[in-house]
């Protein structure tokens, strides 16, 4: 199996959690790029960043337009606008329409960080009350990436994860406990 | 795959197209965003491929000017981030004051949300008579709202609030006429407003300014394209002129990192140095 250059996780209803526990399994040492994405209400987005920092003991940023993505760093999607990755693997902002009410949308970031890491990307989907991610989990399918739903029934809420795998078959579904043991072993990619 | 490599081939190819045939040049936008927006008007213009599009495009300056709607994302709101607009009522008006008279610029001015806001605070802090504003867009039909200043009765009570927050001293609704569920703003506020097609992306700067405004325009750009239009702000403002941008925008990592100082940096307020 080829290595990874980054991970993206998009999760919306009952994600703070989820995000906690699959980021909690990461090794210190963990040198793939972990982009996040979370929707939540605009006021508490932005603490996100510190409590996970604070929560994980591990660098924890907010990505910031045009900052080049660095590994071993954990990034998450600021409120209000749209997260997306540039082909030279930078961060960018925009603030087109919501997607399924949100913004930013776990689509876009998905499907733009396909576009830049193709094969090199693994996506993964956790639990959500809203259909955004399904397609975007698909795109990076499609563009040679790695992809893993979190199983339904171990979902917190299901209607994400099921989008998701009414869209594409994802090569794993798994419990929060699984995909926490899968990400540990990822062996980051040599570019 | 192949089909991905194709399609990112013909965006590159129409935003080629319309810089040679119309000088629009969006080659320096940021990729992600131009791709999705090109994408959405190659559905909606019910065209197959983003070539056909192209080929519309090209022989039909009718069909440009709607694909231009597309390109150009006109989001915008009064008194948008209001702890933005209160940090320049107390930080930044006191010093304006002490001009005898005032230009400042609204670079990507969209349909003018940012022009009325902007107006309002001046004339509640007795500055708008003296001042000459600069309301620049690339796209004509933004600029044509942005002239009119009708907007809908739903998004001013949204901009209400925001008014409020940032200060604001009055009744907001002295600013407006309600009309058949729109607003219709006071022709007054714009008595000194010039509005003008400009592209921060090819022309050059037009006037010595004590003030540029640009916000959430910087974002859409590569790093290059927002040096360009740094050097453009730079060169048109007058020593310790100001520069504010939108929340998520700043001169931290740009090649003017130097040529510009925080004056309040969570509201991205700075000041030339």
């Amino acid at each position: 199996m080829n290595g990874v250059s980054a991970i993206v996780i998009g999760a919306s209803a009952g994600g703070v959690t989820a995000l906690f526990s699959v980021l909690g399994a990461l090794p210190a040492d963990f040198a793939i790029p972990v982009l996040c994405l979370l929707h939540l209400p605009d006021d508490r987005h932005s603490q996100l960043a510190e409590v996970l920092q604070r929560r994980l003991r591990r660098p924890v940023r907010e990505a910031l337009d045009k900052a080049r993505i660095e590994p071993g760093l954990i990034y998450v999607a600021g409120p209000g606008y749209h997260l997306s990755v540039e082909r030279d693997f930078s961060f960018s902002l925009s603030q087109e329409a919501p997607v399924h009410f949100s913004r930013p949308a776990i689509d876009f970031l998905f499907e733009s960080a396909a576009d830049a890491y193709g094969p090199g990307l693994l996506g993964v989907l956790l639990t959500g009350a809203n259909e955004d991610g399904a397609r975007g989990l698909l795109r990076i399918r499609q563009s040679g990436g790695r992809t893993v739903v979190q199983d339904p029934r171990d979902a917190q809420v299901a209607l994400m994860p099921e989008a998701a795998l009414a869209l594409h078959d994802p090569d794993h579904i798994l419990s929060l406990g699984g995909i926490g043991q899968l990400l540990a072993t990822l062996e980051p990619s040599a570019c | 795959m192949t089909s991905e490599r194709n399609t990112d081939i013909e965006i590159r190819l129409l935003i080629e197209a319309i810089y040679l045939k119309y000088s629009y040049d969006f080659r320096d936008y940021s990729g992600a965003s131009i791709k999705r927006r090109i994408l959405h008007a190659v559905r909606q213009f019910d065209c197959r491929t983003v070539s056909a599009l192209q080929e519309r495009v090209l022989h039909d300056p009718g069909m440009f000017l709607e694909l231009l709607q597309y390109l150009t994302i006109p989001v915008s709101e009064m008194f948008r981030d209001p702890g933005h607009f209160l940090a320049l009522r107390n930080e930044v008006v006191p010093l304006l004051r002490t001009w005898p008279s005032l230009k400042l610029w609204i670079a990507g001015c969209s349909t003018g949300e940012e022009v009325y806001s902007m107006a309002i605070l001046l004339r509640e802090e007795g500055l708008l008579e003296r001042t000459i504003l600069y309301a620049t867009d690339i796209n004509p039909h933004s600029l044509e709202r942005a002239k009119q200043g009708i907007y809908s009765m739903q998004s001013m009570r949204e901009y209400e609030e925001n008014y409020r927050k940032a200060g604001g001293r009055r009744d907001f609704s002295e600013y407006y006429t309600a009309a058949y569920g729109n607003a219709i703003m006071d022709s007054s506020l714009r008595d000194n407003v010039t509005f003008a097609d400009h592209s921060l992306a090819t022309d050059s700067v037009f006037s010595e300014t004590q003030l540029v405004s640009c916000r959430n325009v910087l974002i859409y750009f590569n790093k290059d394209l927002q040096d360009r239009a740094l050097g453009l702000f730079h060169e048109s403002l007058c020593h310790r002129g100001f520069l504010v941008l939108g929340s998520k925008e700043s001169v931290d990592f740009s090649a003017y990192s130097e040529g510009f100082e925080p004056l309040v940096r969570p509201e991205r307020i700075y000041r030339k140095t």
